[in-house]
């Protein structure tokens, strides 16, 4: 719509006074009650959160106190933001399934006296750590249900206290000028939100995020995907993270599009298709998951719709990015495309909910190029990004018609990027956080003199796109001996997008070369044998078969290949692998509880074969415990083999960096 | 024997007595002389070893077996026996120990069927959908829709029962009974073989419809642990004697009671 997006509002609470006089009569929020959408437009939610803001101040909420906002994607929890901000207090969203522990540390540090809290459960985790947070006075709720018989001397329901700020307005009329005044008073240079980084490394940090720039950021991505007033989105990520507060609120706010709210966790996926939303995010995770499950069911299907989805998803893979992407496409594609489109994929399209998407995001982690493909191929605009809670999210983007399913896209619109010696992305962007909150070191830490803010990813920019592609955490990017970069999880997330592959650990720091120890899928794997009449009788049988070797060689051919043509990375590829006798496993300690690969453990255990990869031997030996589901103990022996890979020639000149 | 009503009951007057109850089938007696009341607005657990009578007595409260001896009084009506559409039509809904749902029909229909009696509009105007009718079906939507959002059995809505995982069955049941408003609710057996943390849902919606619909429960459970935690009061039965009725801490105390639990050396 407006090519300036924000009409020059600087802060949250005039956005919204802004969209009920020019979207007033438009649906702002949607929530799903008693199994029926409930919508209340622009005009009615700046009339809510005015009666909720004023109530809030009765309560004794002032500037610049915090106040504490748990629980799911609810309407009031949303209201309680904007009435927060309304005052110039600072809402502080904590992830609804936080435990207590967690849920005092956040509470504490951020001094909260106010907290807005979902349901009884909540109410309950608060209480049960009272005393942890000596500032908390006041809370209020949004779900009655079950906490009638709780002392409420300082426990109000949110619609109590609306209802008494509606009240005051209406018998006040100096009531509805002072809040007016409130709204108007505020600075775009006043704090926003404190967004709390979920802390997989050490205690949880607040990102102290401001009004102007906030809104900034919001007002370039609004541009950049032509977000208007007509959109819709649903609000279905948590709260607390910066991605729904980003792509939701900020850009609702600024955009003036329906934000929708799921009616519950479980329904998400169903409100989806009811409400058919054009603007959509989802973490990879999500879209695999979406995928498998049609997969599933496309397995009970009749014999006709199974052979007819699997032609067309066939098509599809053809010729549907090349007609997204607007490349040409011959005759005969095209045609097939959209009878494709009349019979499989506009109705796959429709169960899940994406029939009116017109941008997808997806960011997170490492998407799979054939997950990617195969969305993007039914016709779904999906893009990625990359982004952190420091930035308010965005830092690149990938614009339409420039989708890669290995890059992260080039720097948003007003973002600087540079990357460092040591290989790490630094960003300077509009809607940059102002600091850690309480916290002055770790904000000197991770910003730059010169105003950058370090990531901690490593990264670097593809010479034929010009896109940043994220490779790993900056720390964990190792070097081989003669220098080259060696960024582990890079070549493992290449060698896991094969099927065939379950796992990978890759080794290099500090050595001449790149070695790799693979676990095969059983239950891929197991398929191929059977329908290859390769026969085995366990697991270590078939990881050790020579044609699995083969199949297997061939995927490490192909990622040796991928990498030699990405300038930086050709000096990292694999010279030599070997398939592990036994799947790694969390019971044995070799994983964590949530898969991740423990390489300090792995190498110790491992140590016989990793000589054996690196002193030349063609095979080894290895005897390793390991713990049976029901906690017996046993040894597993073998004699693995390795082998030896060729390398493929550096394509550029420039092959070893630094 | 007549029930103790202890003064630390802070529950209303008796909603239901049952006095010298006896059913016996052929020789053996399945329920020999017994009698307790309920009281409005509590939860009145009945335990007792396998075979001990629960389940006769639940059937006998909602009419489904006849007692051969003593009187049912039901909200100060005085009964020989009661019958299944008195007790129904009387504001008594139940769960069975084996779930026993619609299986091929939705959640929500088996929640609207909870709602039958409460449809004033003959078959015809149901027929008809319209007018008054789709009036009256509104209305009940509605509460079927209040007692799913209760339940947080949203997702289930439209899956088809026979299709869903034991644990939400039981929701579902409990979400019938409740559709029909009752005064007095029997669940019989409400936590059997679910987990822990199913156990500590289903307690939760228990404790919950007694205090938020003020209904009164009576249950039958195995899981002691359950049991004294939510009830108010509980009645022992063994062999189809009752050898205990009390306070939670005072039956557990109760010598009989272990006995009739652990056995005693002969």
């Amino acid at each position: 719509m407006a090519p300036n997006a924000a009409a020059g509002a600087d802060t949250f609470p005039k956005l919204l006074v802004r969209n009920a006089r020019v979207f007033g009569a438009r649906p702002a929020m949607r929530h799903k009650d008693l199994g029926i959408w409930q919508t209340w437009t622009w005009a009615e939610v700046l009339d809510i959160v005015r009666a909720y803001a004023v109530g809030l101040h009765r309560l004794g909420l002032k500037r610049g106190e915090t106040i504490a906002i748990v629980g799911a994607n609810r309407p009031k929890l949303y209201w309680s933001v904007m009435a927060a901000q309304m005052l110039g207090a600072i809402p502080v969203p904590v992830y609804a399934d936080a435990v207590a522990d967690e849920l005092a540390y956040v509470l504490a540090h951020a001094d909260v006296r106010f907290a807005a809290v979902e349901d009884q459960e909540q109410v309950d985790k608060i209480l049960s750590v009272a005393e942890r947070v000596p500032t908390l006075q006041v809370m209020l709720y949004d779900e009655k249900r079950g906490l009638r018989d709780y002392d409420h001397s300082r426990l109000h329901p949110m619609e109590d206290v609306i209802d008494e700020g509606r009240s005051a307005l209406a018998s006040d009329p100096s009531e509805r000028a002072w809040i007016d005044d409130q709204i108007e008073s505020g600075k775009g240079s006043e704090p926003s939100i404190i967004l709390y980084t979920s802390g997989t490394t050490g205690a949880s940090k607040g990102v102290v995020l401001t009004n102007e720039r906030s809104i900034k950021a919001a007002a370039d991505t609004v541009t950049f995907d032509k977000l208007t007033e007509n959109d819709v989105a649903l609000a279905y990520l948590p709260l607390a993270w910066v991605g729904d507060h980003y792509l939701n609120y900020a850009q609702g706010l600024v955009a003036g599009f329906c934000m929708a709210c799921p009616e519950s966790a479980d329904t998400a996926m169903q409100d989806l298709r009811e409400i058919g939303p054009t603007f959509y995010f989802a973490p990879p995770r999500t879209l695999e998951l979406l995928l498998t499950r049609v997969m599933i069911r496309m397995e009970d299907a009749g014999f006709i719709k199974r052979w007819l989805f699997h032609y067309f998803i066939g098509v599809a893979r053809r010729y549907g990015e090349r007609i997204l992407n607007g490349e040409s496409v011959p005759l005969m594609g095209r045609l097939l495309y959209s009878i494709g489109s009349l019979l499989v994929y506009g109705p796959l399209k429709n169960v899940l909910g994406f029939s009116r998407v017109r941008v997808a995001y997806t960011a997170g982690e490492a998407i799979g190029p054939d997950l990617f493909n195969f969305y993007r191929s039914i016709g779904l605009n999906l893009k990625q990004l990359y982004g952190q809670t420091e930035a308010f999210l965005y830092v690149t983007a990938q614009p339409d018609g420039e989708i890669y399913s290995d890059t992260v896209g080039p720097a948003c619109p007003n973002v600087d990027i540079r990357i460092a010696e040591n290989g790490e992305v630094q960003f300077k962007s509009p809607g940059m956080f102002t600091g850690y909150f309480k916290d002055e070191d770790k904000t000197e830490e991770v910003m730059t003199p010169d105003g950058y803010v370090k990531t901690g990813d490593a990264g670097f920019f593809d010479e034929k796109t010009g896109h940043l592609k994220i490779i790993d955490r900056a720390k964990d990017v190792g070097r081989l001996k003669d220098g080259t970069l060696f960024p582990p999880k890079y070549i493992e997330n290449k060698l896991k997008f094969y099927p065939n592959i379950r796992e990978a650990v890759a080794l290099g720091d500090q050595r001449d070369f790149v070695a790799v120890m693979l676990n095969i899928d059983l239950t891929a794997v197991g398929s191929w044998a059977e329908r290859n009449n390769v026969v085995y009788g366990s697991y270590q049988e078939l990881a050790g078969h020579p044609l699995v070797y083969d199949m297997i060689e061939k995927h490490v051919a192909e990622v040796n290949k991928s990498l030699s043509a990405e300038g930086v990375m050709a000096g990292a590829q694999i010279k030599r692998f070997l398939i592990l006798h036994k799947e790694l496993d969390a019971d044995d300690g070799e994983l964590t509880r949530t898969q991740k690969v423990r390489r300090g453990f792995i190498a110790e255990r491992y140590a016989p074969l990793i000589q054996a990869l690196y002193d030349g031997s063609k095979e080894a030996d290895i005897s390793t415990q390991v713990t049976f589901e029901d906690g017996r103990k046993g040894v597993i022996s073998a004699r693995v083999k390795i082998r030896d890979m060729k390398t493929e020639p550096v394509a550029v000149a420039m092959g070893k960096a630094a | 024997m007549r029930a103790p009503s202890g003064p630390d009951v802070a529950v209303g007057d008796v909603l239901l007595a049952v006095e010298n109850v006896s059913l016996s089938f052929g020789g053996v007696k399945a329920v020999n002389d017994v009698s307790f009341d309920i009281r409005k607005g509590e939860i009145r657990a009945i335990i007792g070893p396998n075979g001990a009578g629960k389940t006769s007595m639940l059937n006998i409260i909602n009419g489904f077996y006849q007692p051969q001896q003593g009187r049912i009084t039901f909200k100060g009506e005085v009964r020989s026996k009661m019958r299944p559409h008195e007790a129904a039509t009387g504001g008594i809904a139940r769960t069975f120990q084996n779930v026993a749902l619609f299986r091929g029909m939705t959640a929500l229909d088996n929640i609207m069927a909870g709602r039958t009696l409460k449809m004033r509009r003959n078959f015809f105007w149901q027929i008809l959908r319209y007018g008054p009718a789709m009036h009256e079906e509104v209305a009940h939507r509605r509460r079927a829709e209040e007692i799913i959002d209760f339940l947080k059995i949203q997702e289930i809505r439209r899956v088809p029962v026979g299709r869903l995982p034991y644990g939400l069955q039981k929701r579902v049941e409990l979400g019938r009974a409740l559709a029909m408003e009752p005064e007095l609710l029997l669940l019989d057996e409400p936590m059997a073989g679910m987990n822990l943390e199913e156990k500590e849902d289903m307690s939760r919606f228990v404790l919950d419809a007694n205090d938020y619909y003020g209904t009164t429960i009576a249950l039958i459970e195995h899981d002691m642990g359950v049991v004294m935690d939510l009830s108010d009061r509980v009645v022992v039965l063994d062999h189809g004697i009752k050898i205990a009725d009390g306070a939670p801490a005072e039956v557990k105390s109760n010598q009989a009671v272990i006995d009739a639990y652990l056995g005693v050396a002969h």
